[in-house]
This record gives C-alpha cells, sequence and structure tokens, in this order.
C-alpha cells in the first residue's frame, strides 16, 4: 500500500507541474521562446491568494479567481511591455529579458512581502480519505490537485481543438507568417496565449502551496524549473506532453525520494531527463521535426 | 603561436592586441591606485571575483558567442573546478609552501577535472542542439550542484577516503575532512591575488583569441551560422563542439578555483542555476563573440550591485530594470544605430569589409 500512496502523491506533485509546464509549453509553442518568468507568476499568484484568505478573509473560491485574475493581467503587462518588442531579436535576448522578468517578479516581491516565510492558509478542505482500513490515505488536496489538472486538460483540448481561438492559436505555433496571411491577430494570440498560461500558473501556485504550505519570493523558481524540464520531457510545444511529462516527472521525483536519497532526488531527476533527451531528442510525445536545408 | 598573429587581419589584430592592451592597462591602473590606497576595502576585496567572473563570460563566450550554442550550466564547471582545485591545494598544502606556485597547480587541477567534467558531459549533450542543449546543461548544473552538496571527502594518515550522502569517511584522529558536504569546504588559505587572476584573465584570452583565429574558430563559427552548411562541406561538428565545449569548461575550472581560493569557506550552493544566469548575462550584455565586451560587462556588473547598495533593498530590483532595459535598448534599431557608432574595434573592420567576430 505505502507504494500506491508514493503513486498517488507522485501524480499530486506531477499534476502542478503539468499544470506549470502547460504555460511553458503554450508559450514556447507559439512564441518560440523560454519564458523563465513564469516560476516566479506561480509564486505571485500564490501571494494573491494568501492575501486575499489570510488577510481579507474572502472565501477560497474568490480567492483562486483573484490570483488568477492578477496572474493573467500580469502575464499580458510582462508580454506587452517586455517581450512584445523583441519579436524580431535574436533568443538569446529574449531568454535574458525573461530571466530581468524574473528577477524583477522575486525583488519586487521580496519588497512587497518581505523574505520572511508565510504559512499558506488551508484553501482546500483538510482531511483525507482512508480507504483499505486506513492503509491507504489521500488527502483531500492531493485529490483535488489531480482532479484539477484533469478538468485543465480537458478544457485546454476543447479549447484548442474546438475553440476559434484555439485554431487561432494552433495555427501561430505552426507558422506566425502564413497565419497572419490568413487574417489571424498573431499579436492578439500571443497575448491570449501569455494570459492562459498565467492564469493556470496562479491555479498551480495555489495548489503547489496547499500541499507545501511555505511561501516565499523564491517558492516559484525550483518549481518553474522542473516544470520548464517536464515540458522538455514531454516534448515541448506539445500540450499533451506537458501533462505526460508533468505527471511522469512527479512521480520520478516522490520514488527517488521514497526508495533512493532524498537529497539527490533533484540529481536522479535531472539525469533521467538526460538520459530521456538522449534516446529521444524531441522529448517523449515530441515530434522530430526534419530540418530544411 | 607568434605567425598566427602577424597573420591576423588588420581589423582582427586591432580587436585582439587592443584587448590585450585593455586589460593590462586596467591591471596596471589598478595596482598602482591600490598600491597608492586609492581604492576602498569593499572593492579591493572584488578584484579577484570579478577576475574570476571575467574568466567565466570570456570562456562561456566561447560556447555562446562563438560556437553559438546555449549553455546554461557554466557554473557546474566553475563548482567542479573550485572543489577539485582547492582540495588539491589543502593536500598540498605542506609539500608547496610557495603560495603562488601552489595556486597555479590548484588551478591547473580545476581546470583539468573541469575539463573531464565537460568531456563526459560532451559526450551524451552535443548530439542535442538549441534548446534541448539548454534545458540539458542546465539538468547537468543542478545534478553537480546536487552531488557536492552530499559529497564527503576526508585525509588522513592512511589516504584518501571519500563518501556520498552521509560522512563514512571514519578519518582517523589526525585526518582532516576537506569536503564537508552541505558545509562545502572550510579553512582555505586565502592564496587567490589579483596578479593571478589577472594573469588566468590573460591567458583566457591567449587561449581563446588563438583558438578563435584558427582553422577550429572559422570551424565553431561556421557551425554556429549554418549548422548543416559547414557540416555538408565535412566539417566534423561533434569534434568542433566538444573541442570548444572542453576548452570553455577547462577555463571555467581555473576561474572557479581562482574564485574558491579567495573566500575561506565555499559550499556547493554557491554555483547554481543563478550563477550560470549571471555569467550568461555578461556574454549577452556584453555582446556574443566579443570578449572585450563580456569583460566589460562581468566588471560593471559584478560592481553594479556593490555601488547600489545604497538603494538597499531597491538595488535587486533596480538590477532586474536595468537588465530588461539594456536589452530592449540594445534590441532597438534607433538605439542601435546609435551604440554603432561609438564602438572603438568594429568600425575600421568594418571599412575594411574583415571578420565581424573574433
Amino acid at each position: 500500500m505505502t507504494f500506491l500512496n508514493f503513486v498517488i502523491s507522485g501524480l499530486s506533485l506531477g499534476s502542478v507541474y503539468a499544470i506549470i509546464a502547460l504555460g511553458y509549453t503554450m508559450v514556447y509553442g507559439i512564441a518560440k521562446m523560454l519564458n523563465f518568468a513564469h516560476g516566479d507568476v506561480i509564486m505571485v499568484g500564490a501571494y494573491v491568494c494568501f492575501y486575499a484568505v489570510s488577510r481579507f478573509k474572502l472565501p477560497a473560491v474568490v480567492g483562486v479567481a483573484l490570483a488568477m485574475a492578477v496572474c493573467t493581467v500580469l502575464g499580458i503587462i510582462v508580454e506587452r511591455l517586455a517581450y512584445k518588442p523583441l519579436r524580431q531579436a535574436p533568443s538569446l535576448a529574449v531568454l535574458i529579458t525573461a530571466i530581468g522578468v524574473s528577477y524583477f517578479l522575486q525583488n519586487a516581491a521580496l519588497l512587497l512581502w518581505t523574505s520572511n516565510p508565510k504559512m499558506f492558509p488551508p484553501v482546500v478542505a483538510k482531511g483525507s480519505l482512508k480507504l483499505f482500513d486506513g492503509q491507504l490515505s489521500v488527502s483531500y488536496v492531493t485529490m483535488i490537485t489531480i482532479v484539477t489538472c484533469v478538468i485543465i486538460m480537458l478544457c485546454l483540448m476543447w479549447f484548442t481543438g474546438r475553440t476559434r481561438m484555439g485554431k487561432a492559436m494552433r495555427a501561430c505555433s505552426e507558422d506566425k507568417g502564413a497565419a497572419q496571411l490568413m487574417g489571424i491577430n498573431v499579436n492578439a494570440t500571443i497575448s491570449m496565449t501569455f494570459a492562459i498560461g498565467s492564469g493556470l500558473a496562479a491555479v498551480a501556485g495555489v495548489l503547489l502551496c496547499s500541499s507545501y504550505p511555505t511561501l516565499m519570493p523564491t517558492t516559484g523558481s525550483m518549481p518553474g524549473i522542473k516544470a520548464f524540464t517536464a515540458a522538455v520531457f514531454g516534448g515541448i510545444g506539445s500540450i499533451p506532453g506537458a501533462l505526460f511529462g508533468g505527471l511522469l516527472l512527479g512521480v520520478i521525483e516522490i520514488f527517488a525520494k521514497a526508495y533512493i536519497s532524498t537529497q539527490l532526488s533533484d540529481a536522479i531527476v535531472f539525469a533521467v531527463l538526460i538520459i530521456v533527451l538522449l534516446v529521444k531528442p524531441a522529448g517523449l510525445l515530441g515530434v522530430e521535426m526534419q530540418e530544411k536545408v | 603561436m607568434l605567425k598566427r598573429y602577424f597573420n591576423l587581419k588588420r581589423g582582427n589584430a586591432r580587436r585582439v592586441f587592443g584587448t590585450y592592451a585593455v586589460v593590462t592597462a586596467a591591471f596596471l591602473i589598478l595596482q598602482f591606485m591600490s598600491a597608492a590606497g586609492a581604492i576602498s576595502s569593499s572593492m579591493r576585496g572584488m578584484l579577484v571575483p570579478i577576475c574570476a567572473y571575467m574568466v567565466m563570460a570570456i570562456s562561456l563566450n566561447l560556447v555562446v558567442g562563438i560556437l553559438g550554442e546555449l549553455s546554461l550550466g557554466h557554473a557546474g564547471f566553475m563548482s567542479v573546478g573550485a572543489f577539485s582545485g582547492v582540495t588539491a591545494a589543502i593536500m598540498m598544502q605542506d609539500a608547496v609552501t610557495f603560495a603562488p606556485l601552489r595556486l597555479a597547480a590548484a588551478m591547473l587541477t580545476g581546470a583539468a577535472f573541469a575539463a573531464v567534467a565537460g568531456f563526459l558531459i560532451g559526450i551524451p549533450v552535443l548530439r542535442l542542439k538549441g534548446d534541448y542543449l539548454a534545458i540539458v546543461t542546465l539538468a547537468f548544473g543542478e545534478i553537480i550542484k546536487n552531488i557536492f552538496n552530499n559529497f564527503y571527502l576526508g585525509i588522513d594518515k592512511e589516504g584518501v577516503s571519500m563518501s556520498m550522502l552521509t560522512d563514512s569517511t571514519r578519518l582517523l584522529e589526525d585526518g582532516r575532512l576537506i569536503i564537508g558536504g552541505p558545509m562545502g569546504i572550510g579553512g582555505i588559505q586565502k592564496i587567490s591575488t589579483f596578479t593571478a587572476g589577472f594573469l588566468l584573465t590573460m591567458i583566457a584570452l591567449i587561449v581563446v583569441f588563438n583558438l578563435v583565429n584558427s582553422r577550429s574558430g572559422r570551424a565553431f563559427m561556421a557551425i554556429r551560422d549554418d549548422r548543416i552548411a559547414a557540416e555538408s562541406v565535412g566539417v566534423n561538428i561533434t569534434r568542433y563542439k566538444m573541442m570548444a565545449f572542453v576548452t570553455s569548461a577547462a577555463l571555467a575550472g581555473a576561474a572557479g578555483c581562482l574564485f574558491a581560493m579567495n573566500y575561506s569557506t565555499i559550499v556547493a550552493n554557491k554555483f547554481d542555476f543563478n550563477t550560470s544566469i549571471l555569467v550568461l548575462v555578461f556574454v549577452v550584455l556584453g555582446g556574443q563573440g566579443n570578449m572585450l565586451g563580456s569583460i566589460v560587462a562581468a566588471a560593471a556588473l559584478t560592481i553594479l550591485p556593490e555601488k547600489l547598495r545604497q538603494f538597499a533593498d531597491y538595488r535587486m530590483l533596480l538590477y532586474a530594470v536595468v537588465l530588461i532595459a539594456v536589452m530592449l535598448g540594445t534590441n532597438n534599431d534607433a538605439v542601435r544605430e546609435f551604440l554603432r557608432r561609438f564602438n572603438p574595434f568594429k568600425r575600421r573592420a568594418k571599412e575594411e569589409g574583415s571578420g565581424d567576430d573574433i
């Protein structure tokens, strides 16, 4: 039963990674940039929810909605101010700008909210479900995390596959120039991608802090890197890949912690990533692109 | 080697010798100022780290600027160099009493170990490209940090013993635990000097300029500009990538050793993702492929946070704003045209129609 417990907590952590990875993968797919500031948007979302729920005593649902709203606006502002002027710039310049934004968000958070760790309030109902005479216990947080992840995935699949906006997104990620010729507003589509990604980051932040309830200005950076790894793991640019990569990474991390060593778990996770990329350079669900000569 | 320098095109020669001259002049001026007591003690304490960061920037510029591959794990090599170099220095403490010699030997050890690390990582990594290479080097840097955080190494009469995760070195009474897991290395004799830093910077410049102005260097740039075209005219991509990677790693290792020997304790967490990013920022702000640029950027961006200290809490925020503003500015056509007029080495080289890159 302990094995099953590990699987479940792995899936729960993996769900959080998957939701963050979605933000990375959508932005990468459409703007071909590594948005290193994404991890810090998570942190902002978590802080907004924290203040809404524990200081202003708002209901949890309102707190999450508020966090999503703030992060969505933040994502659009960042994209407009920092990334949009660099559409034609070399990718390294965009990467450095993203790192600059990441520093900015972290230090702004440091000024606004100090470096003291805050205890995240129980946004999700406390307690756990006991199965098999208490041998298997699944906390509500875990269940809600996994369910949320599944719902988000289904919504995104529907959105990108069926709606007009979603189709525009896919067209832009295929070929921006051609999409523009077909009358798609590329800039608006990119903004929307950032908005969706950042909104999801807020959800991920709340879920992450519900499972690991210490909140600091640097809270988002390691999960950000891990989720980015997960996105690459599953094949960056692919939405099912982000889900798959995130879940797998979460399970591997929990297993490494449980069976090998807590201290070396990060090293193991990254080593697995390297091995996977060697065998399948485009990621697990990625499509290998044939280069045009 | 000299013959190669005489054969440099005029624009290139101007850049190469100009860079040497600027670095030497800066060193002499600083040395003079420090003898005259015109430098504050906080500035003096930063001289060696600045040199180390300069070497890091030069070496990363070889990979990012000349070869055109993005590496996000450069601090990993620095870490390997720091830990192996300092360990070697501690072991040699009694045998080699002349400090500069010990420092040189330590830096060589650090460079050698980092080169081996670079080679081992290079074998699998260089088959990947672009953003995938970036994420793998990032992963590699994190792995190195994680390993050193859990690595114990001690020495006693019976020799060297090491262990992972927990300290099971079981040293004899006269033994000394050199690397203590998350505690890192303590009790380092601070033998790094500004002169050593200057010499290492010059060595790094000479190595990189020589490499870049050779057949291999032209191969690097060919790979950067068009990998497929380079491959089709018979450039062995893996071999040249490996050459650039290992050279870069070795220089970073020496820099790491120099850096570590300037402090009494050093921990693995000092060389994390943020350090890699810091060095990458030097390279990008200084100009990819522009060695003097990365040196200046390394010096300026190490001093800047110190000078901003009067703004206390706002300094890192300002730093971030400066970073974003510079990136937006340098990629803006109007600003770019304005800056082009003030670039000392580029103007003439452009008129003569010779190489844009060294």
